[in-house]
């Protein structure tokens, strides 16, 4: 048995560490270390609640609206104030906005790059994915960028800018959208389903989105030639190494339901767990057995969470918590999302072969067409003229919690606030849940247990099958501490 | 140095205490796209943490070759704030991979670096993550917020004779990078060009009051009351954008906005310090109803006189506009004119 260490991982945003025992050429167990702290928990202490919309979104910069909207949610939930529709599609289509355009980095500059490597220059299809997806000098990243960078006109319409926008309030946003803007909207929109069916897809959104059996999937595959769309090249090399059979998760699978309308979400909130079960989020606790952070007796509600950090302490690996629900590892992301809401292809996919490299990134494709669709449906349904925002006053004393799911899992900030300022403030974001520490009973999380039985390729310093499994959940580590 | 001399200009990016948001600001650049921005400079990028496909053990041999001058290093970006927690330790950010704290591995990489870059405010000062008590001691390159000193002391030249290069901003807008590089590789940017912050002048000579679409409202003290109201943003609303260094409503975020377009605060974010402004961020505070910020470069006097002239004068139609989210009144043409 070997011990090594592996890090830093690039094409994830943030810092990050893993640690391996290496046993016949597999891993036999890994330890997953968050190796900045920045301790935006303290930095929020005594702060107005309002200056969180400040703050919050800076903890990321990739998933800067998720932790806006979150922040908002909460805040919201402390003045009992509800955006006016107009409001609720505003967000939406902000929120959307990101997680696509997120979905789209992770795929084009994060995650395909990895196969255009020189360990994989022996492999058949390896001339049809290197000319398209080596870093820096592939052909799709070059096509992907100008059109991600169009796409979020969006975003500088309706929200100033991205990152770190202020548009989204309590009560709704900042920015009505005017008749002609809206006209606008639904064109930036068709320019962006023309890249996705063109370039990603090679099919229309609606074909994608109704993909429905695995028998589906592999009649669609087989229908073009590999080379038709850079999802056939994905599917084709996932075929061609069995990326179901890597890093398979618990399955267990969490999401808090996102793109809310007139109370309804548009993904559903839930916990799959061999089935579909309601989510009880006052089961949520934060671990800090292997944390550098002061321990604590037992797990704490992140209302009452306490965030201490200490170098030094015995046993500790991280920086990051580790969040459970019911005590128990849930994996959050976009398989999670789709799975719970029961998309019928991820759940044919995820019963036959759980939750795999491969499934991951299916999930995220499809998902992208499922949220283009809903978007343009949004887009119509604003009325200019009407309200965007409704305002409410901050109360002295009260709690709340907004909850909302960030393209790569589900995001919680629970708060607070004693004589008009905030007392306590904690935030769970998805890497946090897929990236944690063992706990005080030892479990391993999501993405420790996930790399467990990872093969290693002759003569691997930094083995590439880790790298797939650690990037196909889209980890941000910068949210994960925070 | 002569066209035909100039070689390729390596560039090393990292991140240490920040969010990343800079990088994700630089994608989205337009008019061309960040690879072929680069290109047309002859910038050569050794890694890029978004971008590049070296992970793990290569990366840090390449630091390593860097260190011991066996790679030249050209333009050394760091963004992020560096962090020195705690207790000077630089505990809280450990480089994945190496056990060193990422102070050390920024200390030798910008000794031996052409210029050095701070890539956003937290890198350029501390930034957002020094606010609230500074939990991880943070602070800039070459600034402790307005404080001269940093990480690499108020004395250090990079290795091409100018201080740490601040290009402030939270995020950064994709092009004020670019442009820097652009003029870097030129051999245009000297000292000169950098403001008393260490900012580029390309952007920070101008104030985000140009150009912004809400002028007529400031002109005549029509004020927005609550979010979403179309009206000016300084007497109520905290916004520094008569104060605040930066072009962002001449150039423009994604496509067409800028904060003041999105309809809330500029927060001066450009400015060392700007993350603990003393008040809540999105009201202004004031003293006998007067704020407190005046406009850059007006003195006082004139600024009351001519706020009280312009309320006793504004029109029907802003006072209205001022407080609701869309046009309710809009311009009336002069009886008799033809505009």
């Amino acid at each position: 048995m070997s011990r090594r260490i592996v890090g830093p991982f690039n094409r994830v945003e943030g810092d990050l560490e893993v640690e391996l025992e290496i046993e016949q050429e597999r891993v036999k167990s890994a330890r997953v270390s968050s190796s900045l702290f920045r301790g935006f928990e303290q930095m929020l202490q005594g702060k107005e609640p309002g200056d969180a919309l400040v703050y919050t979104p800076r903890i990321c910069g990739i998933c800067s609206v998720s932790q806006s909207v979150v922040a908002a949610r909460a805040l919201a939930a402390l003045q009992g104030v509800t955006p006016p529709l107009n409001g609720e599609l505003a967000i939406n289509l902000i929120l959307a906005n990101e997680n696509v355009a997120d979905h789209l980095t992770h795929f084009y500059l994060f995650f395909m790059p990895d196969f255009a490597r020189e360990t994989y220059r022996g492999e058949p299809w390896y001339p049809m994915i290197e000319s398209r997806f080596r870093a820096q000098s592939g052909s799709a990243a070059r096509e992907m960028l100008p059109a991600r960078a169009q796409f979020m006109h969006l975003m500088g319409l309706m929200a100033g800018k991205w990152p770190h926008s202020l548009a989204i309030q309590p009560g709704g946003t900042t920015r009505a959208v005017e008749m002609q803007e809206r006209a606008r909207l639904r064109a930036i929109l068709f320019g962006f389903r023309r890249f996705l069916e063109t370039t990603l897809y090679g099919d229309t959104l609606e074909n994608i989105a109704s993909l429905n059996s695995i028998a589906a999937l592999d009649q669609w595959i087989d229908a073009h030639d590999p080379g038709s769309s850079d999802f056939r090249r994905f599917l084709e090399v996932a075929r061609a190494l069995d990326l179901h059979l890597l890093g398979r998760g618990n399955d267990r699978f969490m999401s808090y339901g996102v793109y809310r309308q007139q109370g309804e979400p548009g993904f559903r909130q839930g916990l799959w767990d061999d089935a579909e079960q309601p989510l009880e989020t006052a089961l949520i606790t934060e671990d800090l057995s292997h944390s550098w952070m002061v321990h604590q007796k037992s797990p704490r509600h992140p209302f009452d969470g306490i965030t201490l950090p200490d170098a030094d302490v015995a046993n500790a690996y991280s920086w990051c918590k580790a969040p459970r629900l019911d005590g128990r590892v849930v994996e959050v992301g976009a398989l999670a999302r789709q799975q719970v809401d029961g998309q019928s292809l991820v759940r044919a996919l995820v019963a036959e072969s759980g939750g795999n490299v491969r499934n991951r990134v299916i999930a995220r494709l499809l998902e992208i067409a499922r949220v283009v669709m809903l978007m343009e449906t949004w887009v119509m349904e604003l009325k200019p003229g009407e309200a965007f925002c409704n305002h409410k006053p901050f109360p002295q004393v009260a709690q709340g919690y907004g909850l909302v799911e960030a393209a790569r899992g589900s995001l919680g900030h629970w708060i607070k606030i004693k004589n008009g300022h905030i007392l306590n403030y904690q935030i769970i974001a998805p890497t946090t849940w897929n990236f944690s520490p063992r706990d005080h009973q030892g479990q391993p999380g999501a993405l420790e247990l996930a790399l467990v039985d990872a093969p290693l390729r002759p003569g691997e310093k930094d083995p590439v099958s880790v790298q797939h499994i650690v990037r196909s959940f889209d980890p941000c580590m910068v949210c994960t501490v925070h | 140095m002569a066209d035909e001399d100039r070689q390729p200009l390596n560039l090393l990016w990292l991140q240490s205490g920040g969010c990343g948001g800079c990088s994700l600001s630089m994608l989205c650049a337009e008019g061309p796209d960040l690879f072929t921005a680069l290109e047309s400079a002859g910038i050569h990028i050794l890694w890029h943490p978004s971008i590049s496909e070296a992970s793990g053990s290569e990366f840090i041999e390449l630091l390593e070759t860097i260190i011991h001058g066996e790679q030249r290093l050209d333009l050394l970006c760091l963004e992020g704030s560096v962090v020195c927690g705690p207790n000077g330790s630089g505990k809280f950010h450990r480089l994945a991979g190496t056990g060193e704290p990422m102070m050390k591995w920024l200390a030798q990489l910008a000794a031996v670096a052409g210029h050095v870059i701070a890539v956003g405010s937290c890198a350029a000062f501390g930034g957002i993550t020094a606010a609230g008590g500074n939990p991880s001691e943070s602070c800039g390159l070459q600034y402790d917020e307005t404080v001269i000193g940093g990480l690499l002391g108020k004395e250090f030249l990079a290795q091409y004779d100018l201080p740490v290069i601040n290009i402030a901003g939270c995020p950064v807008h994709p092009n004020w990078v670019t442009e820097t590089l652009l003029q870097i590789a030129s051999g245009e940017l000297q000292r000169e060009h950098l403001d008393e912050w260490g900012r580029p002048r390309n952007y920070a000579d101008h104030l985000v009051h140009h150009g912004c679409p809400r002028n007529e409202f400031y002109e005549y003290k029509a004020s927005a009351e609550k979010p979403s109201d179309l009206g000016c943003m300084m007497e109520h609303m905290g916004c520094l954008g008569t104060q605040a260094h930066a072009d962002c409503n001449t150039r423009l975020w994604n496509g067409e906005g800028s904060c003041l377009r999105g309809g809330y605060a500029c927060i001066n974010c450009t400015a060392p310090g700007f993350e603990e402004p003393g008040h809540p961020f999105t009201e202004t505070p004031k003293i006998a109803g007067i704020p407190v910020g005046l406009p850059t470069d007006m003195p006082k006097a004139w600024f009351v006189a001519l706020a009280s002239l312009a309320k006793a004068a504004t029109p029907t139609r802003l006072k209205e506009n001022a407080v609701a989210d869309h046009i309710r009144v809009p311009p009336r043409r002069r009886p008799g004119s033809k505009s």
